[in-house]
């Protein structure tokens, strides 16, 4: 017994310490990134052009190229990602059909990042011809933060309680009727959470904006959607690997607007998740 | 007048043989009461009358469905349901204020005048005997409400649509003998502009309400009979038994 | 009127719930399109097993069995890590933490999780590869094994969360029946937990180890693409993923080496294929 007793102390010991490995890391990651960073932001440097070959200036062409990939992908991935995630929800029967498209999303969700650069890049560069632009890289950003809409509108749509499909449909509303006025706006924070997730991952992603649209530097901010546009994540990894003798502070100072913007997006998924769990009615 | 015809019906979900060949008609401006031990068919038997069974993906049917002698099968699901009404057995409000509860059905048939509405509204909640206890706090979220208030809200959205037929499925199972005394009370003033099927697990209340009993045991309709004739004299031993409370 | 729009709606919502399969369809078309044309000039075998990648040579060779070797060791590397740490760690969060630090230990790992992989790629320029580079006196930290470092550590977040999820699901009864028979803690979870959790565990680590092999950014900015053949850990390779994202801009539309790199995404693509339905099978076993 003794003996067990002694073992276990010492499986529990490694098992914290696995854990320790992983977080502690994660806080010193953020740590450094914001204690080296901090120093760089200031005004100018989020609403300056960059210069000197981008070793001085601002980021600004970055910041808005993301905004512009990260709005277009939202826009072409929510209403797809909605409807089939209120088809699965709502419309699919337990079939064949219904496991392989379970199964696609799982697969769309598993291909590599730089795969769906390459798809974008044959699909939307070449063959429909919409060149190097926002518009190719936000459809592609689009097509890869799909499965994760759809994931989470279809939880959030499926965790809205039966009987109030039920009750609607008693009372004589029609099927749409009643995903549309009562399931719907009672999913509206689960796929709020969803959303703001898929911008994150949008935002941070860099293999599929690298040949669809990523500028390595534009002197001025794209005017069109077939304008090419520089982006925070391309940015980053243009200064730290291409550029050489760039001042280490504009580096992190980068990271740190890149790593803000993700993780302030999923904070706030998470404030409206807590927030709406502790409101829910039923 | 015969309201609805049911005819030899039988249902299925899956294999599970669940409704035998029930035949019942129901008349109009009656109250008919359906008991029986629980897992006997009864709220099967009343979901078929709204087609609400349909909803469950292997469901199968053999029999006859009529409603003033038509088919439901062939009336507009959405037309039968706004006819033929159902109160839950558990106050289940929507998640909307509690003149939004009541509005619902009203503007999904399609119903915008916002005077016309409101008119409904009030109408529909003073028939279900809420009125008074509501009318300064239509704006508040239904799930405010005691349970007894949330359940009389559902008889009123229920109302508020015009039904011809109400369905209940045991509506008092959740609630306490004021509370279920009051929803007693609306259904006997509701059956004289309604036709009414009450299931319940409440054998006295079906002696207290209906004018009519049916026994369902194991999906078989046992008996069929005025309430104080089958309360007094049941033709069948196993109906005696059970409204003696020997099993359920 | 309505019934017209609802119809036409509902017909909508249907062909948005088949999105999914015509983009993964669509994705493999145009790989294949693209890619399938190497093999005019390469043979398969060729191609493979190849032990040279010159794409810009005269004429262009174009043999990706480097790559895949420095994809296997970044990966096998990672994995070695990975997977005791995720598992490790999910038995810690599934069963021992208290629940106070439950909820801490999580948000961490789905922080994790968030960070962008060119960000982790970054810092571990700045960190890690000096690290690596003067703890084994090599003359460049940019090394498969930096490369197996960080992506082990990207590899977590995937396994922890979902083995934490396979051991959460065993029914409380088999827990409770070990306990009974005077079954320590640790005992019941490595003797009966982890078996009864096993398939969704299995699961686990190939979504992680899926998850390595697409990583791109943060393994092409740590470990030193050079496309040779690697015989140690300690040596700069270059994986399938960080050769076309170092390649594809320089790449011509139509060349040899354009449609070699769609080649590799296609590799690419079958893999992560394979993975995923062979880990969406041992979860579904679970259920």
């Amino acid at each position: 017994m003794r003996n067990s007793r002694r073992s276990e102390k010492i499986a529990f010991f490694f098992l914290f310490l696995a854990t320790l490995l992983i977080v502690v890391p994660v806080g010193l990651i953020i740590a450094i990134i914001i204690q080296k960073g901090l120093p760089a932001i200031n005004w100018q440097f989020l609403s300056d052009m960059p210069r000197s070959g981008m070793r001085a200036g601002g980021i600004l062409p970055a910041i808005v190229g993301t905004i512009y990939l990260v709005g277009g992908a939202i826009l072409f991935a929510l209403p797809i990602g909605l409807l089939a995630a209120i088809y699965l929800s709502e419309y699919s029967r337990d079939n064949l059909l219904t496991r392989m498209i379970k199964l696609a999303i799982v697969n769309l969700a598993g291909v590599p990042s730089v795969v769906y650069g390459l798809f974008g890049l044959a699909l939307f560069v070449v063959f429909c011809k919409f060149g190097a632009s926002i518009l190719s890289g936000s459809l592609t950003l689009g097509i890869m933060i799909l499965p994760l809409i759809i994931t989470s509108s279809r939880e959030a749509l499926e965790s809205v309680p039966d009987s109030f499909r039920e009750v609607s449909l008693s009372l004589g509303a029609s099927k749409w009727q009643t995903i549309r006025h009562i399931v719907l706006p009672n999913a509206v924070p689960g796929i709020l959470t969803g959303t703001i997730l898929g911008l994150g991952r949008a935002a941070g992603e860099t293999a599929p904006i690298l040949f669809t649209v990523a500028a390595f530097y534009l002197p001025q901010l794209p005017k069109s959607l077939f304008d090419q546009a520089m982006a925070l994540p391309y940015h980053l990894y243009v200064i730290s690997t291409q550029v050489p003798n760039v001042d280490e502070k504009i580096r992190y100072g980068t990271a740190l607007v890149l790593l803000f913007l993700v993780l302030f997006m999923n904070l706030v998924a998470i404030i409206i998740r807590y927030h709406f769990r502790k409101k829910k009615k039923w | 007048m015969v309201k609805v015809e049911v005819k030899n019906l039988n249902t299925w979900f899956g294999l599970l043989h669940v409704l035998k060949g029930v035949t019942i008609d129901i008349q109009a401006n009656e109250i008919l009461s359906a008991i029986g031990p629980s897992n006997s068919g009864k709220t099967t038997f009343l979901r078929m009358l709204n087609r609400l069974n349909e909803l469950e993906t292997n469901f199968k049917m053999e029999g006859l469905v009529n409603l003033e002698g038509k088919d439901v099968r062939a009336i507009d699901v959405e037309l039968l349901r706004k006819k033929v009404g159902m109160v839950f057995a558990l106050p289940l409000p929507l998640p909307l204020s509690i003149f939004e509860n009541v509005a619902y059905g009203v503007r999904m048939h399609g119903m915008h005048n916002k005077g016309k509405i409101i008119e409904r509204v009030e109408e529909a909640l003073k028939k279900a005997y809420i009125w008074e206890e509501v009318k300064d706090r239509l704006e508040e979220s239904a799930f405010k409400l005691s349970g007894g208030q949330q359940q009389r809200l559902c008889i009123a959205r229920t109302l508020a649509v015009e039904p011809e037929v109400i369905l209940f499925d045991e509506p008092c199972s959740g609630l306490d003998p004021i509370s279920t005394a009051k929803v007693e009370e609306a259904m006997l003033k509701l059956k004289e502009n309604y036709t009414i099927v009450l299931v319940t697990n409440n054998v006295k209340q079906a002696a207290r309400v209906g004018d009519r009993t049916a026994f369902f045991l194991s999906g078989e309709l046992v008996e069929l009979d005025k309430t104080e004739k089958m309360f007094t004299a049941p033709a069948d031993q196993r109906t005696d038994d059970y409204i003696r409370g020997k099993f359920g | 009127m309505r019934k017209l729009k609802e119809f036409i709606i509902e017909k909508l919502i249907l062909v948005c719930g088949l999105a999914s399969i015509f983009f993964v369809v669509l994705i493999f078309l145009f790989l294949l399109k693209e890619g399938l044309s190497v093999f005019k000039s390469i043979s398969l075998p060729d191609f493979l097993f190849g032990k040279n990648w010159y794409p810009i040579s005269d004429p262009p060779q174009l043999g990706i069995l480097p790559l895949i070797l420095g994809s296997l060791l970044v990966t096998v590397g990672a994995a070695a890590i990975s997977i005791p740490l995720g598992v490790g760690a999910a038995i810690y969060i599934a069963e021992i933490a208290p629940a106070k630090s439950k909820e801490v230990l999580k948000a961490g790992i789905e922080l994790l999780a968030a960070i962008p992989s060119v960000v982790l790629g970054f810092i571990g320029m700045v960190t890690l590869v000096p690290w690596v580079k003067n703890i084994f006196h090599l003359p460049t930290g940019l090394t498969a094994l930096s490369g197996s470092i960080m992506l082990a550590f990207m590899a977590t977040p995937t396994i922890v969360s979902i083995a934490e999820d396979a051991l959460y699901s065993v029914p409380k009864t088999y827990k409770e029946g070990a306990f009974a028979l005077g079954a320590t803690h640790w005992q019941t979870i490595y003797r009966v937990l982890l078996p009864a959790a096993s398939s969704g565990i299995l699961a686990a680590v190939m979504l992680g180890i899926g998850r390595v092999i697409g990583e791109t950014m943060a393994v092409m900015m740590i470990t030193g693409n050079s496309a040779i053949i690697p015989n140690s850990i300690l040596q700069p390779v270059r994986t399938l993923t960080a050769t076309i994202a170092a390649e594809m801009g320089e790449a011509v539309v139509g060349s040899e080496h354009y449609f070699a790199l769609f080649a590799i995404g296609i590799v690419l693509f079958v893999i992560s294929f394979a993975v995923n339905v062979t880990a969406d099978l041992f979860l579904h076993k679970r259920k």
